[in-house]
């Protein structure tokens, strides 16, 4: 492959939590690989290219989401790129815009229908510090992330959970995320790839088309350490 | 002012000055929380009976209210006596504490935290509000942003009555929050940070951005014609006559600049001639520790408070381009527990620099400055900081406790 051409939708709209920070992280594990990057950020008022090799969408409130989602659905490449197995991102708010419905602005409105799930609001907003096992055949070891949400998400039996929640709330307190195919979506920001690179590079080595084991290993000292410190803060807290 | 106020009122000022002073003797801080709440408690109503018949002015916004309160004091006391939250303590009850402390001063001053603009409308009854700018801050608890500017657009068409605003035409948000009011003064105070108003507040459409023009393309709405700008590459300050008048700041950065016009405007409203409040402007060194110089060891370091996104952008466009930087952030509670925001701030312009990383959450911009290619040492505290960095100036800019904490190793300097 020559170039990686990542597309960063909609940060006009949905760019609340730092969500350029993971376009930032797989900039940075690629191109320690010795692969061009070369970022597109994609406003709501431009056409999505059909020719990306990996597609990011983050959080906001709800009146950019319920617009996203509306634009989203107009220009159909995203629902494209999902059937032609590019690899997908999706944070929060475009996590629950992927799925049949969410909840925004005191009603439901319709998803992308990209992954099997729909999501409702909560009890209460989820903020805090959210960790997990994730799905083993991911392999990509616990999960860390900072949550921030009022929505809750519940799963259909065509996708699998990203995670198990370990600490936090995530779908609904026992699950986080959600992936099929090479769609991965999550309540996780923080931004979630700078504490889960191997979730950074699972995305890379779908992008690429290798599997995970042929990436050259980065020093990872700094983000291993703050893993560390993240979890090791979770099991303080819970004593 | 203390004359007027019912015996009831003038028991709640004695308890509370005997409370704030408590506080201090016990050094629990300055006091101006406790003794506003105990005030607050004998006479609910201590907030609005001492603020009547003051001339007030209320500073709001996301970044640069302690900055602007203290200029625009500086300006206001060219005229007259000013009562000043100058403590940062920027809720009821450190404006309570405020007045109650200077029960002889015409006019006031005061910080108000951006959530607390409605409750102090209602109570100062203020002759001129100043809105500085609006942008993300605390995420994980504060409102997010824009429903922020709706409540204060929804507070100042309800409260606003005879009160003069003092607005930056350069904020979108802002600039939406203010157009409801009869009587607004524009200052073309600039911004910094764009992405909370890349849409319009008004009607959801794209902003279009030529040059420091803006508008939307849907609904009209757009940049005023400011009264007040900074001109003359920052050395002048020109006012809605078109006269000049001279800025010989000590505090650094385009953003104090727009902060001393803000000021200015402010101060021309209550009678001050702004060519005899500028040079007073002058005469501010540093806020609460926030742009202090200190030294330790023949290492010179200036402090810099930068609390959200906005904030360490405006210090990157501050600092000396060659000195080393030290960098500490913490996320305890009023800093704001997610740390999300780092990755808002683009710390490229660091590279090639010596910078020195620490702060409870030095892990995070560990793994910040590495995604962003700037070579970085991580040391346990700010004594570290300034071992690991050789003599001469030095540049330091930490979020909220983490300048607290940094201010506390140099007794706490102001």
């Amino acid at each position: 492959m020559s170039t990686l051409r990542i597309v960063w939708l909609y940060p006009d709209l949905l760019s609340t939590y730092g969500d350029r920070g993971n376009l930032l992280v797989l900039a940075h594990r690629a191109r320690a690989r010795g692969i061009d990057v070369e970022p597109m950020q994609i406003r709501s008022d431009q056409h999505i290219p059909h020719t990306a090799d990996m597609y990011l969408i983050g959080g906001g409130e709800d009146g950019p989401q319920a617009v996203a989602a509306d634009r989203l659905l107009q220009d159909g490449a995203l629902s494209r790129a999902a059937e032609a197995g590019k690899p997908i991102l999706a944070i929060c708010a475009g996590y629950q815009l992927l799925g049949s419905s969410f909840y925004a602005n005191g009603r439901a409105y319709e998803g992308l229908n990209i992954l099997d799930l729909r999501s409702d609001r909560g009890p209460s907003r989820a903020v805090g510090e959210i960790a997990g096992e994730s799905h083993p055949q991911l392999g990509i070891g616990p999960i860390t992330g900072f949550e921030n949400h009022g929505g809750r998400t519940h799963l259909g039996e065509a996708v699998q959970p990203l995670a198990r929640v370990t600490a936090g709330v995530g779908n609904d307190g026992a699950t986080e995320g959600a992936w099929a195919g090479h769609v991965i979506g999550t309540y996780m920001h923080g931004p979630g790839l700078a504490r889960n690179p191997r979730l950074a590079d699972l995305l890379l080595a779908w992008a690429v088309g290798v599997d995970p084991s042929q990436l050259p290993p980065l020093d990872d000292t700094w983000p291993e350490r703050l893993r560390f410190e993240r979890f090791q803060a979770l099991q303080t807290a819970g004593q | 002012m203390s004359a007027s106020l019912t015996p009831r009122a003038k028991f709640a000022t004695t308890l509370l000055r005997t409370a704030a002073a408590l506080s201090r003797a016990t050094g629990r801080g300055d006091g101006s929380v406790i003794g506003g709440r105990v005030g607050l408690i004998v006479e609910p109503r201590l907030l609005e009976l001492l603020a009547e018949g003051r001339h007030v002015v209320l500073i709001s916004g996301t970044n640069g209210k302690t900055t602007t309160t203290r200029f625009t004091t500086a300006a206001l006391e060219a005229i007259g006596r000013v009562a000043t939250n100058s403590f940062g303590a920027n809720m009821p009850t450190g404006h309570t504490t405020a007045l109650a402390k200077a029960p002889k001063a015409e006019y006031a001053a005061l910080e108000c935290d951006e959530h607390y603009l409605g409750q102090l409308l209602d109570a100062a009854r203020p002759k001129v509000v100043a809105l500085l700018n609006l942008s993300r801050d605390q995420l994980d608890r504060a409102m997010e942003v824009t429903a922020l500017a709706a409540k204060w657009r929804q507070t100042l068409q309800a409260s606003a009555g005879q009160t003069t605003i003092v607005a930056n035409a350069d904020d979108p948000l802002i600039v939406w929050a203010a157009s409801v009011c009869q009587r607004v003064v524009w200052v073309a105070a600039g911004q910094s940070w764009t992405a909370d108003s890349a849409i319009c507040p008004n009607c959801g459409a794209h902003l279009d951005r030529f040059g420091e023009f803006w508008r939307c393309t849907n609904c009209g709405l757009n940049r005023p014609s400011p009264q007040w700008s900074v001109a003359h590459q920052g050395e002048a300050v020109v006012g809605p006559d078109g006269r000049r008048y001279d800025l010989r700041l000590q505090l650094p950065g385009r953003v104090n600049r727009a902060n001393a016009a803000t000021a200015l405007a402010v101060a021309s409203l209550f009678g001050v001639d702004p060519a005899q409040a500028a040079p007073r402007l002058s005469e501010v060194a540093s806020v609460a520790g926030r742009y202090a110089k200190v030294e330790r060891d023949g290492r010179q370091l200036r402090l810099l408070l930068a609390k959200n996104p906005a904030g360490w952008l405006e210090s990157f466009d501050m600092i000396d381009p060659v000195p080393p930087v030290v960098l500490s952030l913490n996320a305890r509670e009023v800093d704001g527990f997610d740390t999300s925001w780092i990755y808002d701030v683009d710390f490229t312009s660091l590279a090639g620099r010596k910078v020195v990383v620490t702060g409870d959450r030095r892990t995070d911009l560990a793994v910040r400055l590495e995604v962003d290619g700037v070579d970085f040492i991580v040391v346990d505290d700010i004594r570290a900081a300034i071992a690991a960095v050789p003599p001469g100036p030095v540049e330091v800019v930490a979020n909220y406790t983490a300048f607290q904490d940094i201010r506390a190793e140099f007794n706490r300097v102001n």
